[in-house]
C-alpha cells in the first residue's frame, strides 16, 4: 500500500494546475441556473477546452480521443479540478460519465467513432431514458415497447427522470424487445436520436425549482436497428455496465467537492457537539476518498474495481446527508436563501439516496452479490 | 500510488489469518491470554514486525487479522514496547501524575508501562501488590485490576516516545477494531443463512439483509480509513497524520461497536447468550473505545486539525 504520487504524477499535477489557472481566468461568468441555452453553451464550451488541452476523457482510450491516464493521474485530475473549482460536468454528465463509458465497453467500432470524439469535444449532449413511471427500483420491469420493422425498431412508451432530456441530442434508451420471456431477458439498449418524429419532452420541476429531469413520451418512434448497443435482448447486461459507471465512478468528483464544502464549513461551527459531528463526517469523506483510491488501484490492476465500488454510493449518500443536515443546523437562520451554496447543496443531495438505484436497492445488491444472501421471495 | 495490498502484504495477511484459524480458534480464545500464546505470537513476529523491517502498514494488516479472531491479551502494548521492554507488556495512558484506577491484563503481564505527556515509565507487575482484580470484568477476556496507588516507576522514554506510542497504539487499535467489525459481518451473515424462520433463511428478508449490508459497508469504509492512517504514519508527507489517525479511530471504533450490536440483533435470542461469541466482540468494542483515545477525544483532535488549516 502506498499513497505517494510519483514524480510523473506530480509533473502532471503541476501542468494541469497551471492550465486550470489560465483557463479558468478566461472563462465567462457561470450562467444562471434556469437559463438552459446558456448552460449548454457554458458546459459544452468547457468540455471543448478540456478536449483541446488533452484532459477530456481522462480514463478513455486514446483511440477515441481520451487521455488513457494512469489510475493515479485520474485521482490527481479529480483533486485538481475540484481544488480549482473548475466547472462541473453539467450537461455533459450522461455523455462523458454514463453513455460514453458504456459505448467504450460495449459499442461497435462505427458507434464508437460516430459518438465518442463528439462527446469528448462537447459537440454532442446526451440524456438518459431508463426509468419509467412504473419501472423505478424495478427497472427491469420496464414496458416501453420496441417492435422490429425492417431496419428499424418502432418504439412506443413513456420514460421519466430523464437527466438532461430537454437538451440532449441523443438518449440512452432501454426498451422491451421480447415481452414473452422473463423480464431481464427481453430488454435492449438503443441510442435514441432525440430529434426523431414522435418524441415529446416535458421538463419535471424538482423540489429545487429547477428542471434537470424530464419526462419523454415516445409514440411510434422509428429507431434504426444500427443504433443498438450489444445484442437484441441483451440490454440488461449492458445496462449493468452503465450502472456500474454511474454508481462507481460518476460522482467521484462531487465527492471530493463535498470534502471541500465540509472543510469550508469548519470555521462556522462553534458548538463542541457539532464540531465533533463535522469531524465525523470529514473522517467518513476522507475514508470514501481512500476507498476510491483503492477502487482505482484495483481497477488499474485487474480491469475491474473491487467490492468497494459497490459500496461507494451507499456510503457517500449517507455521509452527504449527515453533512447536509449539519449545514442546515449550523446556518440557523441563514438557511432562507436557496441560492446559498450550502442550502442548494442540501436540497440537491436529497436525490442521492434515490437516483441511480435507491439506498434500499444498493443494500439488496450488496447483500445478494457480495454477501451471497438469497433474494427475498416474490409475491405470487 | 497504489492503495491495494502488495503481494507481500497479501501473503502476510494470509499467514497471520492461517495462524489465527489454526492456533487461535474460539475455544482457545475463550480461555484467555497466556504465556504460550505470547510465545506463539512472538515467534510469528507479531510483536517484532517493525523491528524486523516491516512498516506500520504491515503491522496494521497483521492486527486486522488478530482482531478478526479476537485474539486476547495486551497485544498492542507488547508490540509498542518491543525492543524497549522485554516480555509481556501491558500499559495505561494517564494525565500527568494521576493514578490509573483500572488496569487491563496486569495478571498476564511482566511489566506495566505508563504513558503520559512527559514520557514513558515502566513498573514490574510484581510491584502492584495492592491492586485488586475485579471478579467480573465487563469483557471476560480483558482481566482488570483496580489500582489505588501507582508503584514507583522508572522513566524509560521521553515525551517523543510517548507521543509515538500513542499514535502507533491508535493505529494498531483501529486495525484490530476493523478486524472485529469484519468478523461480525461474517458471523452474522453465516447465521442469517443457517437460521430459518417462516420456512426460509432469515438472510433472505430485506429487513435482515439491509442490516448486513450496512455492516459490510461500515467495515469496508473503516478498513480504508485504517489502512490510510497506517500508510500516512509510514510516510507522513502524503497527508496529515493526526487527521488520518483520528479519522481511522473514529470510524473503526464505530464499526466495531455498531457491527457487534447489529450482529447481536441478527442472532436474535442466541445473541443474548454466553454461548454465542457475539457478546465477546461487543464487550471488547466497548473496552477498546477507552484506550489510545476515546471517540470523543479523536473527534476533538480531528476538529483541531481543521481549525489549524482554516487559521
Amino acid at each position: 500500500m502506498d499513497l505517494r504520487y510519483s514524480d510523473a504524477d506530480e509533473a502532471f499535477r503541476a501542468e494541469l494546475r497551471s492550465w486550470l489557472t489560465r483557463s479558468l481566468a478566461e472563462l465567462p461568468a457561470a450562467p444562471s441556473r434556469d437559463d438552459w441555452p446558456a448552460r449548454v453553451r457554458y458546459d459544452t464550451e468547457w468540455q471543448g477546452r478540456l478536449f483541446d488541452a488533452g484532459y477530456a476523457g481522462i480514463n478513455w482510450p486514446k483511440a477515441y480521443g481520451g487521455r488513457d491516464a494512469s489510475p493515479s493521474e485520474q485521482l490527481v485530475f479529480h483533486e485538481e479540478t475540484t481544488r480549482a473549482k473548475a466547472p462541473y460536468v453539467g450537461v455533459n454528465f450522461v455523455g462523458t460519465l454514463h453513455a460514453g463509458p458504456t459505448l467504450v465497453a460495449e459499442g461497435s467500432e462505427e458507434q464508437k467513432s460516430a459518438h465518442l470524439p463528439k462527446i469528448l469535444r462537447g459537440d454532442e449532449v446526451w440524456c438518459q431514458c431508463f426509468s419509467e413511471p412504473d419501472a423505478g427500483s424495478d427497472l427491469a420491469g420496464l414496458t416501453t415497447r420496441a417492435v422490429r420493422d425492417g431496419d428499424d425498431y418502432v418504439v412506443t412508451g413513456r420514460k421519466t427522470w430523464c437527466s438532461f432530456g430537454h437538451v440532449g441530442e441523443f438518449g440512452e434508451l432501454l426498451v422491451r424487445t421480447d415481452p414473452d420471456v422473463p423480464k431481464h431477458r427481453g430488454i435492449t439498449w438503443l441510442i435514441l436520436p432525440m430529434d426523431l418524429p414522435g418524441i415529446e419532452v416535458r421538463p419535471i420541476e424538482t423540489l429545487l425549482g429547477s428542471s434537470e429531469f424530464c419526462e419523454v413520451f415516445l409514440d411510434e418512434v422509428r429507431v434504426p436497428v444500427a443504433n443498438r448497443i450489444g445484442d437484441e435482448n441483451d440490454g440488461w447486461r449492458v445496462t449493468n455496465v452503465t450502472l456500474s459507471f454511474e454508481r462507481g465512478t460518476a460522482f467521484v468528483s462531487e465527492m471530493v467537492d463535498a470534502l471541500r464544502l465540509a472543510e469550508e464549513l469548519a470555521p462556522a461551527v462553534h458548538d463542541d457537539a457539532e464540531r465533533r459531528e463535522l469531524a465525523h463526517v470529514i473522517a467518513e469523506l476522507d475514508a470514501l476518498w481512500s476507498l476510491t483510491k483503492r477502487n482505482v488501484s484495483q481497477a488499474g490492476r485487474t480491469g475491474a474495481p473491487g467490492p468497494g465500488a459497490m459500496m461507494l454510493k451507499l456510503g457517500y449518500s449517507e455521509a452527504r446527508d449527515r453533512l447536509g443536515e449539519l449545514s442546515m443546523r449550523v446556518l440557523e437562520r441563514g438557511i432562507f436563501d436557496v441560492h446559498d451554496e450550502l442550502v442548494e447543496e442540501r436540497l440537491r443531495t436529497l436525490s442521492l439516496p434515490i437516483a441511480a438505484g435507491t439506498s434500499q436497492i444498493q443494500r439488496n445488491i450488496i447483500g445478494e452479490r457480495l454477501l451471497g444472501l438469497p433474494k427475498e421471495q416474490r409475491w405470487a | 500510488m497504489n492503495f491495494d495490498l502488495t503481494e507481500d502484504q497479501e501473503a502476510l495477511r494470509d499467514g497471520i489469518r492461517a495462524l489465527c484459524v489454526g492456533r487461535f480458534p474460539m475455544e482457545r480464545v475463550r480461555g484467555g491470554f497466556d504465556r504460550p500464546a505470547f510465545a506463539e505470537l512472538a515467534e510469528t513476529g507479531v510483536f517484532s514486525l517493525r523491528a524486523d523491517g516491516f512498516t506500520w502498514s504491515d503491522a496494521s494488516i497483521a492486527f486486522q487479522e488478530l482482531g478478526r479472531a479476537l485474539v486476547p491479551g495486551p497485544l498492542v502494548w507488547s508490540h509498542l514496547a518491543h525492543g524497549v521492554v522485554e516480555g509481556i507488556v501491558t500499559g495505561v495512558e494517564r494525565p500527568v501524575d494521576a493514578t490509573p484506577t483500572m488496569l487491563e491484563h496486569l495478571v498476564e503481564a511482566d511489566t506495566v508501562v505508563v504513558v503520559d505527556a512527559r514520557g514513558v515509565s515502566a513498573i514490574p507487575s510484581a510491584a502492584f501488590d495492592g491492586a485488586v482484580e475485579l471478579e467480573w470484568p465487563l469483557d471476560p477476556l480483558s482481566p482488570v485490576h483496580r489500582v489505588e496507588v501507582l508503584p514507583e516507576a522508572e522513566r524509560i522514554g521521553d515525551a517523543a516516545l510517548a507521543a509515538q506510542w500513542k499514535t502507533g497504539g491508535a493505529v494498531l487499535t483501529a486495525a484490530y477494531q476493523v478486524g472485529m467489525a469484519q468478523a461480525c459481518v461474517a458471523a452474522a451473515t453465516a447465521y442469517s443463512l443457517e437460521r430459518r424462520q417462516f420456512d426460509r433463511p432469515i438472510g433472505s428478508f430485506q429487513a435482515v439483509k439491509h442490516i448486513l449490508a450496512d455492516m459490510a459497508v461500515r467495515a469496508e469504509i473503516a478498513r480504508a480509513a485504517a489502512d490510510a492512517a497506517a500508510v500516512t504514519l509510514d510516510d507522513p508527507e502524503v497527508g496529515d497524520v493526526a487527521r488520518a489517525v483520528s479519522g481511522a479511530r473514529l470510524l473503526a471504533s464505530e464499526a466495531a461497536l455498531k457491527n457487534a450490536k447489529a450482529s447481536l440483533q441478527v442472532h436474535g435470542g442466541m445473541g443474548f447468550t454466553w454461548e454465542v461469541d457475539v457478546h465477546l466482540y461487543l464487550k471488547r468494542a466497548w473496552v477498546l473505545n477507552t484506550v489510545f483515545g476515546t471517540p470523543r477525544a479523536h473527534a476533538d483532535a480531528l476538529a483541531a486539525t481543521l481549525t489549524a488549516t482554516a487559521g
